[in-house]
């Protein structure tokens, strides 16, 4: 059981990761990551279980919370760049190199 | 054999107990002259001149009083402060030889003073100088009579710092600024040779004072690490008493004003190395040690060379200087003779105080009355414009030759017949140091006083005024009657036995012994050949070509030329290289590393490309590695 677990949270997790690494639109990178956390969240808590004690749960749920913050500004700066630029592509927002 | 020397007896109050006020009193007027600066310019001389004399009446009670001792008494030690706690206590020493250059010092430096308010009154900035000759003396004084090797250096670079002020005092003129430092140079070298030589004396014996070595060095002690010693206190003394081969900056320091060299040449610095060896005498220069023999050696040739160089000097001063070479180096031949030779060098030491002060002053007072030219061609006849200069300078010139019965004679002759008695062959190289002296001297005298005018159109000579003139009367005095006084019946070796040793045998003074006669001879001789070429014949007021030999003579036997290509062109190939490689080689790596350093950083900077995507691939990246980097090392 364990194994088909892992396997979907890896699965997800490279989704997300791909994700992040080919869309532009920073409303989908950003999901993407969420993608990411929630595969993590999934293999903590199957470990949790078959280890058989509640920390990977109580680390999933932390991972939530700062999800959950995270969502919060991180939209606010999308939205902001959008207002500013007429674009949410994070290839536009380079200006900040060498 | 050596004899035991006096013992050290610790003393308090009286006028030896306060004998820093001799040291005291030129050191506040030297202070006081030069923090308040302008405000002492009215009066400035008159208080160096004040606390010149105040430091002689000192120094004279302290002479009474110790001459209230027994002589096995007259060494007395006081006690000033703890200077270097564990090391040294900084303390004076007043015993009969200290207090002898202490007399000379603030006598002769006192008329010195005096004749200087005359020489110097048309100078804006007497009262600076003032103040550099009451330091001079402070300097001095601090140096003879301090109980201990650190004391004595102390007033031994202070020597070297107001020698060198005084010689640059008129520093607008770039040859005085250039003679200043060379003789600050060469000095340094001399003093490298004390300190290190104090260096080795400490760690031996683990004391600096003579009461403590007096205590631990055995009379006639020798060994490798004594004659080290002795040879390095030996080129200090070279330095400052300008012996070979550190000579050369003497003849130079003639670029100071007159006085000064009057003071350098007669009563301080060049007797400074003299004092050093008898002083040392008894620990490091034994009789019969190689180091003693060192000394001797080094002052025969040096009283050779000296009077080469006066033979062939236009300039008068450098006349003199040479003349002053040559008798350090009788001096430095008697001391190198043991307790034999000190008296005579002691008491050479001190009648050449007078009569070199005396002609030096002498030769101010007729620069004084010519418009400063120094060139004898120029002078001639000047006997009947200056009588009492030319008087009071030919009074100096007999003692300096050895006439019979005046004060050189009596001194420089023991030393010749101590040192045919010793080490005849250095003996008889000073028979014709003599002789050459008869020649010099003479010339200088024919060529100044005697002859036809040859004087510059603007010149005026006159005859210098009395405050000038009355130091010269009391230095020719000095000149007759000190030398007899202090050698017949061996008075002056006498008062000096308990602080320098006794000699084997007592000197007696032999009017007419070989070497004294053959001296006597050679002076006349040299007078002679000096009268055919210069007294009997017109002078040419121009250089004539001269021989090579002349040349040799007027060039300082080659010695500025010696040093050039041995020590200062090797130098100057050296801080080239150092220069070189220093901008080469080291400025090269450090600007290479940073050329590099930044280089580098800039084609690295390009990874920040500014796209969100690329950092996140290269976290990706990161991530992988290091899980597979964990991966592989949990599998181990």
């Amino acid at each position: 059981m364990t194994t088909h677990y892992l396997v979907l949270s890896g699965l997800l997790f490279a989704i997300g990761a791909m994700g992040v690494l080919i869309r532009r639109n920073a409303i989908v990178v950003f999901m993407c990551v969420e993608l990411m956390l929630n595969a993590c969240n999934l293999a903590f808590v199957t470990f949790s279980r078959q280890v058989g004690n509640l920390e990977g749960q109580i680390i999933a749920f932390f991972v939530m919370v700062v999800a959950a913050a995270e969502v919060v500004v991180g939209l606010a700066i999308i939205v902001t760049i959008f207002r500013t630029r007429r674009s949410a592509s994070v290839d536009d927002a380079n200006l900040l190199k060498y | 054999m050596e004899s035991q020397l006096a013992e050290i007896a610790q003393h308090t109050g009286g006028v030896i107990g306060n004998a820093w006020l001799m040291i005291a009193f030129p050191l506040v007027g030297a202070f006081i002259l030069l923090v308040f600066n302008r405000f002492t310019n009215r009066w400035g001389h008159l208080l160096g001149v004040a606390m010149s004399l105040a430091s002689f009446v000192v120094a004279v009670l302290a002479f009474v009083e110790l001459l209230g001792f027994g002589p096995e008494e007259r060494r007395r030690a006081v006690h000033l402060y703890e200077f270097i706690p564990g090391m040294v206590d900084m303390g004076l020493l007043i015993d009969p030889l200290s207090i002898s250059f202490a007399l000379l010092i603030t006598g002769v430096g006192s008329l010195i003073h005096i004749y200087s308010i005359g020489y110097m009154s048309h100078d804006e900035h007497r009262r600076r100088f003032f103040s550099y000759l009451n330091l001079f003396v402070a300097a001095m004084l601090l140096l003879v009579l301090a109980d201990n090797y650190v004391g004595l250096f102390i007033g031994w670079e202070g020597v070297g710092l107001a020698s060198y002020l005084l010689i640059g005092f008129w520093q607008f003129k770039p040859s005085a600024a250039t003679a200043a430092k060379k003789a600050f140079v060469v000095n340094r070298v001399g003093d490298f040779g004390l300190l290190v030589g104090m260096f080795v004396i400490w760690t031996t014996f683990g004391t600096l004072t003579f009461k403590g070595l007096g205590e631990q060095i055995a009379p006639g002690t020798q060994n490798g690490t004594m004659l080290a010693i002795g040879l390095l206190l030996l080129l200090g003394a070279c330095g400052k008493s300008a012996q070979l081969p550190l000579q050369s900056w003497l003849l130079d320091a003639m670029e100071g004003p007159t006085p000064v060299s009057a003071l350098i040449h007669a009563a301080t610095m060049v007797t400074a190395g003299v004092y050093l060896v008898v002083r040392s005498g008894a620990f490091f220069f034994p009789e019969g040690s190689g180091a003693a023999l060192a000394v001797a050696i080094v002052g025969a040739v040096t009283l050779l060379a000296g009077a080469i160089i006066g033979c062939a000097k236009d300039d008068i001063k450098k006349g003199l200087a040479g003349s002053t070479m040559s008798q350090i180096g009788y001096m430095m031949l008697g001391a190198g003779l043991g307790p034999a030779g000190y008296a005579f060098a002691i008491g050479h030491l001190i009648t050449h105080g007078f009569f070199k002060a005396d002609m030096f002053l002498g030769a101010g007072s007729v620069m004084h009355g010519m418009n400063d030219e120094v060139d004898m061609r120029k002078y001639g006849a000047l006997r009947k414009v200056m009588p009492i200069t030319f008087v009071t300078f030919f009074i100096g010139y007999l003692a300096i030759i050895g006439f019979p019965l005046l004060s050189g004679y009596f001194t420089k002759d023991g030393i010749i017949e101590t040192a045919v008695h010793h080490q005849p062959i250095l003996g008889w190289l000073a028979v014709l140091g003599a002789g050459i002296t008869g020649f010099y001297m003479s010339r200088m005298i024919f060529m100044t006083f005697f002859g036809e005018k040859r004087w510059a159109d603007d010149a005026h000579p006159h005859e210098s005024p009395l405050v000038m003139t009355v130091p010269l009367m009391i230095l020719s005095l000095g000149s007759i009657f000190l030398g007899g006084y202090l050698i017949l019946s061996n008075r002056l070796l006498d008062w000096l036995t308990p602080a320098v040793g006794a000699p084997a045998e007592r000197p007696e003074f032999h009017f007419t012994s070989v070497p004294g006669l053959a001296t006597l001879a050679l002076v006349a001789v040299g007078a002679i050949i000096a009268w055919m070429k210069y007294g009997r014949v017109p002078v040419p007021a121009v250089q004539p070509r001269g021989s090579f030999l002349t040349t040799f003579a007027r060039r300082d036997l080659y010695g500025d030329a010696l040093n050039e290509s041995l020590f200062m062109r090797p130098g100057q190939w050296l801080t080239r290289l150092a220069v070189f490689f220093d901008n080469r080689g080291i400025d090269g790596v450090v600007n290479g590393l940073a050329a590099g350093i930044g280089g580098s950083s800039g084609r690295l900077r390009r990874i920040q490309t500014g796209f969100a995507r690329t950092y996140a691939l290269s976290i990706l990246i990161g991530a992988a590695l290091l899980t597979g980097a964990l991966l592989f090392v949990g599998n181990i």
